[in-house]
Formats: structure tokens, sequence, C-alpha cells
């Protein structure tokens, strides 16, 4: 069978979301942000809001972002996601607002916007990557880097006595009266991405609530900056981040 | 009708951005400008008009709201005073590198660090100049009353979005607490259409609209620069305002602006009593700088005395503009100090009159 009598609907069992561009991803092979665009990309589509929906993109990793969701975006600057992302919905309330940050991003250099956003209970969603390093600039430390864990500026490992202690912002977040749902997921298998893909599309459906602000962490590897291969590092994220950010909803509705 | 109040400089400065049809306010509580999102919490003008606003938990956060809001292209503005314009700096960087329209307000109080919350214009360099990064600027515009205040709002606004780049009102604690005699424009409706730069959902068959200041390659960004620096061309032809006063048969002139102005108005009086011809230029915007004006009233005078509340920024662009014509000089003073006309008139014949 030639290749363009495979590639033709009847065969198709898997198709790229509208919601994304055809650009080329720049992220690294094994990387989890391919997997979160696409599955936020697809709940867009599905709950057919394209059309409605405003994205602020970070600095780090994802910030260009813009270039791959194809919905109307801004960038924000490093950590006022939040921020931004608010100056949006108070003038536009009617229509989705989301960010997309890494862990830099919106638990060190944006916390305030982070935890002020989410006590305002801002009607946006909040999409947190925390792969535990800085992958943008080169692996350094992260707010999230693990306690003993390597990085550019923690070479010897993070020593917590004297760089402090990895900072848990989602349960930190579910703490406050703003946030409606909170909810810590992970990509890097099938069945973790539909659970995470079914998380993003009840945090979107929320918006429409008007309940306060969703927070959706995602726990993702980054086999660039770990230097690890991807199988190496989906597993090292399983045998050492799952244990210290344990995945699951942390904050749900009231029934 | 007139509408005429007796309005303090922040309260009238807030009113007219309800009038002017802004979409959104969003800022942080700084003496001595507080007044300006108090009056818009009391006025409460969702109720009015519509428009929102918020009290932000930093200036950071505030600006970043206003960029939010200027990339839907809402019209929004923030307002505060110099410690917490430092903190917008980064914010308004980008605001001007993503070419958004936003209207921001600083109530100028002395510095640096924290300074004193008395009237200062020693923000002027960090207005003019730049005091974020990278090569932007803003249309700076001084206002010398509580009039001026208001009706520099609206025409902010108007430029802010004719330019699609931010505006700064460069007022000062003088102004900004004092009452005055305000006449009231008439509330404009707040605009209804989207821009087809703004992001307010992605059109069918249209491409996605982005708002951002990234560019990854430098040929790219030199490009940006570029537009960038025709607008500003654009911007010095068509936009530069000022006022003169009796410099027609003048022999020295008082070049200053904002508050200030209006002191040296009456040293300007004072020295003309005494048979000293002298004028007065008043820059209503300092960037674009009235520097083909000034230039030409160089050329007809003895000598140029620069007053600012600062320690001599404006008379930087006073001597660009002169060009060595004739003689610039400058007398400040500041920290908080405001001057006397009569230690103004004093300066002017120390320093080119020999008195």
């Amino acid at each position: 069978m030639a290749e363009k009598d495979i590639i033709n609907p009847e065969n198709l069992v898997y198709e790229k979301t509208k919601v994304m561009t055809d650009k080329v991803l720049h992220y690294c092979p094994g990387c989890g942000h391919g997997t979160a665009h696409r599955l936020l990309a697809d709940v867009i589509d599905e709950l057919g809001i394209q059309g409605y929906t405003i994205g602020v993109a970070p600095v780090g990793c994802s910030v260009l972002a813009y270039y791959y969701f194809d919905v109307d975006m801004q960038e924000a600057a490093h950590g006022r996601a939040p921020a931004v992302a608010t100056g949006i919905k108070r003038v536009l309330p009617e229509k989705y607002v989301f960010t997309y940050q890494g862990d830099g991003d919106l638990a060190a250099i944006g916390t305030a916007e982070t935890i002020h956003a989410c006590n305002r209970g801002e009607n946006i969603l909040m999409v947190f990557i925390n792969n535990g390093i800085y992958g943008m600039t080169g692996g350094q430390m992260a707010p999230t880097t693990l306690p003993g864990m390597k990085s550019s500026t923690s070479p010897r490992g993070r020593d917590v006595r004297t760089m402090g202690n990895p900072l848990k912002m989602t349960e930190l977040v579910a703490q406050l009266e703003g946030t409606y749902y909170v909810t810590r997921q992970s990509v890097h298998t099938p069945a973790n991405a539909r659970k995470a893909k079914r998380a993003l599309k009840k945090a979107l459906e929320y918006q429409k609530l008007n309940k306060g602000t969703c927070f959706v962490e995602i726990v993702s590897n980054c086999p660039s900056g770990w230097k690890m291969t991807p199988v190496e590092s989906n597993k090292w994220m399983e045998e050492h981040m799952f244990p210290f950010y344990p995945l699951g909803d942390i904050k749900v509705p009231e029934k | 009708m007139k509408e005429l109040r007796l309005m303090k400089g922040n309260e009238a400065l807030a009113e007219a951005a309800i009038r002017a049809g802004a979409d959104a306010y969003f800022g942080y509580p700084i003496t001595p400008q507080s007044e300006v999102i108090e009056y818009l919490m009391r006025e409460n003008p969702v109720d009015r008009t519509g428009m929102q606003v918020l009290q932000a938990e930093s200036e950071v956060a505030a600006i970043n709201m206003v960029y939010g809001a200027a990339g839907c292209g809402k019209r929004a503005i923030t307002s505060s005073s110099s410690p917490g314009i430092s903190l917008k700096m980064e914010g308004i960087s980008y605001l001007a590198g993503a070419e958004l329209p936003c209207v921001i307000v600083n109530v100028v109080r002395a510095g640096p660090g924290l300074g004193t919350i008395q009237p200062s214009q020693s923000d002027y360099f960090q207005a003019v100049k730049g005091g974020g990064h990278g090569d932007y600027k803003l249309i700076v515009l001084a206002p010398a009353t509580v009039q001026e205040s208001v009706d520099f709002v609206r025409l902010a606004f108007d430029l802010a979005f004719k330019y699609r780049n931010p505006v700064m009102i460069l007022s000062d604690g003088i102004i900004g607490q004092m009452m005055e005699k305000v006449e009231l424009f008439e509330q404009q409706p707040r605009i209804a259409e989207a821009e087809e730069w703004a992001t307010v959902g992605k059109k069918p068959g249209k491409d996605s609209v982005i708002v951002t200041s990234l560019q990854l390659q430098s040929e790219e960004q030199e490009k940006v620069n570029l537009r960038l620096q025709a607008k500003y061309r654009e911007v010095e032809k068509n936009e530069v305002r000022f006022e003169t006063y009796q410099c027609e048969d003048a022999e020295y002139l008082f070049v200053a602006f904002g508050s200030c102005a209006r002191i040296t108005r009456k040293a300007m009086e004072m020295a003309r009593n005494k048979g000293i011809r002298v004028g007065l230029m008043r820059p209503q915007t300092l960037y674009p700088f009235p520097a083909e004006e000034l230039h030409r009233l160089a050329g007809q005078v003895r000598g140029i005395l620069t007053v600012e509340m600062n320690a001599g920024q404006m008379v930087e662009d006073v001597r660009l503009a002169v060009n060595g014509v004739t003689g610039v000089g400058h007398f400040g003073r500041f920290g908080g100090m405001i001057p006397s006309p009569d230690e103004i008139l004093n300066a002017l014949e120390k320093q080119f009159i020999g008195g």
C-alpha cells in the first residue's frame, strides 16, 4: 500500500487538533510540553471555544506557545501572566482566559501575581508545568527543584539549608478561598494524559460558572535539563518527582 | 452647558478617566496620588459606564493588568508616584515593545529611593529618556493645572490609540493635591468595536492575533525597532505642544514645565516690573520636545534659564535644542522643595544679568 493510500480519511484513527497550528514545535524530544499543548488544544476544540479563548504565554520554554495554540494570545513578561490574564478577563469577562506557565515563571518570579490572582478568585485557568528546572536558560535550579537534585546552579545538589526548599505552589493555592478547582496531573503515559485532559476540560468548563480560579499543575519531565533520555527521565520523574508532588485532585468543587 | 467644579487634581484626573471612556483602571495606593483610586472606588464607574476598577497587589501587577486589557484593545489607565513608577518600568517597556496603547500617570514625588512625598520633577529623565529597557519612547504630557490634568487624560487616550503607544502624564504632587476650578468635558462613549490587533477571540478564517514584544531573530527585531523609530519621528512631527508667554520682545527666556512653570511665570512678571524683558516657554509635551520653536527663540535672546524642581534634567534637552546659539543655565530646587518666584528672578539676574 502506498503512503497516499494510507493517508486518507477512512484510515485515520488520530488527527491533529485544529486548535494547534502547523508550526514545528521547538520543544526538545521527549519533553512533556508538546503533549500538554495538544491536550489543552483538544479541550478547547471539543468545547467549541476556539473563537472565545484568549491565552497568555509566559517567559520560559513555552514562551512561544502562541505559535502553537491557534487562539488569540498575549505574551506576558516573566511571571506576570496571571496579572495580564486578570486584565484580559476583567475587560472581557465572557471570554475563556488561560495562562500557561512553567515553574520559574509561576512559582518564583511570579509568586505574588500567582497567589493574588488565585486569592482574588480570577475566573481564569492557570496551567502550571512543573519540571523542577529552568529549561529555557539551560538547566538552572527552579523553585520546585527537589532537595539534592543537581542543576547548573546547584551542581552539588540542592542544599535546602542554603538554597531553600522546593515550593509546593499547588498545595499553597489550594488553601486560598479564591481557587475553585486545584489538581496535579502528569502526561507521561496515555492513562495519565487522559486524566490530565479530563482535568483541563473540567477547569475550562468551570470557568463559565464564575466560581474562581482553576489551577492545573502538570508534573513534567525535562530530558535535556535533567541530562537523561526521555525514557529515563519519565522513570526518574515517577521515582522522585511524584513522591514529592503526588498526583491527584487537591481541591474539588463542593457537591 | 459648561460643567464647572472645584476639584483636587487627583480627583479631577480620575473623573476625567471615567469621562474619557476608559474601560479599566488598575492601580496601587501611593502618596501623593492615592486619591485617584479612592475617587474611582467611591464613584464606582462600573455603574456609570461599565468601567472596571481594580486595586492590584503591586505596581508590577497593575501595569501588567493594563497590558492585558490594552492587548484586548481596551482603554486602560494606571496611576502611581515615583517609586511605584519605577516598579512599572518593566511593564512599560513591554507595552512600548508590543505597541499597546495605554495611559500611565506619574504624580511625581522627590527621590531617589523612598525620597519624600513632597512634589518634585525629578522623574523627567525616567519619563522622557526611557526608564525601562530598550529603544523606546513614551509620549509625555506635562499638565500645569488641574484643568490640564483633566484635558490631558482625554488627549492621552487619543494619542495612545493614534500611535499605538503608551502615553505618560507627568504630573507632580502640587498639581495632584491642589484644588482648582475645572471645566469637565462631557462623558465620552466607551469604544465598542475591537481593533484588528486586539486579542478578543480568533475570528473564523482569520489568523489568530498575537500580542508580543519578542523577536528571536535580530533581523526581525531590527525591523521592529525601525518601525518604532519611524513612528516616533511621526510623533515628533505632529504632536509637539507648548505655550509661550511674552516671548515677542523677550531678551531672556525662561523654560519650565508643569507646576514649576506657573511659579516661573510669576517670576517673569516680577522681572518685567523691574524692566527686564523676559519670556517663558512651557512645553506641554516633554516628548516630543518643542526643540524647533525653542531653537528659534534662542536666536532672539541673550540667555535661557531652565527652571525645574530637580537637579537639572530638562536642561539637557534645552541645550540640545539651543545647540550653542545662546547661553543656557539651570535653576532648580529639589528634594521636595519648591522654588519661590524671587529665587528664580535672582537666579536669572545672577546667571545672566550680573545683578
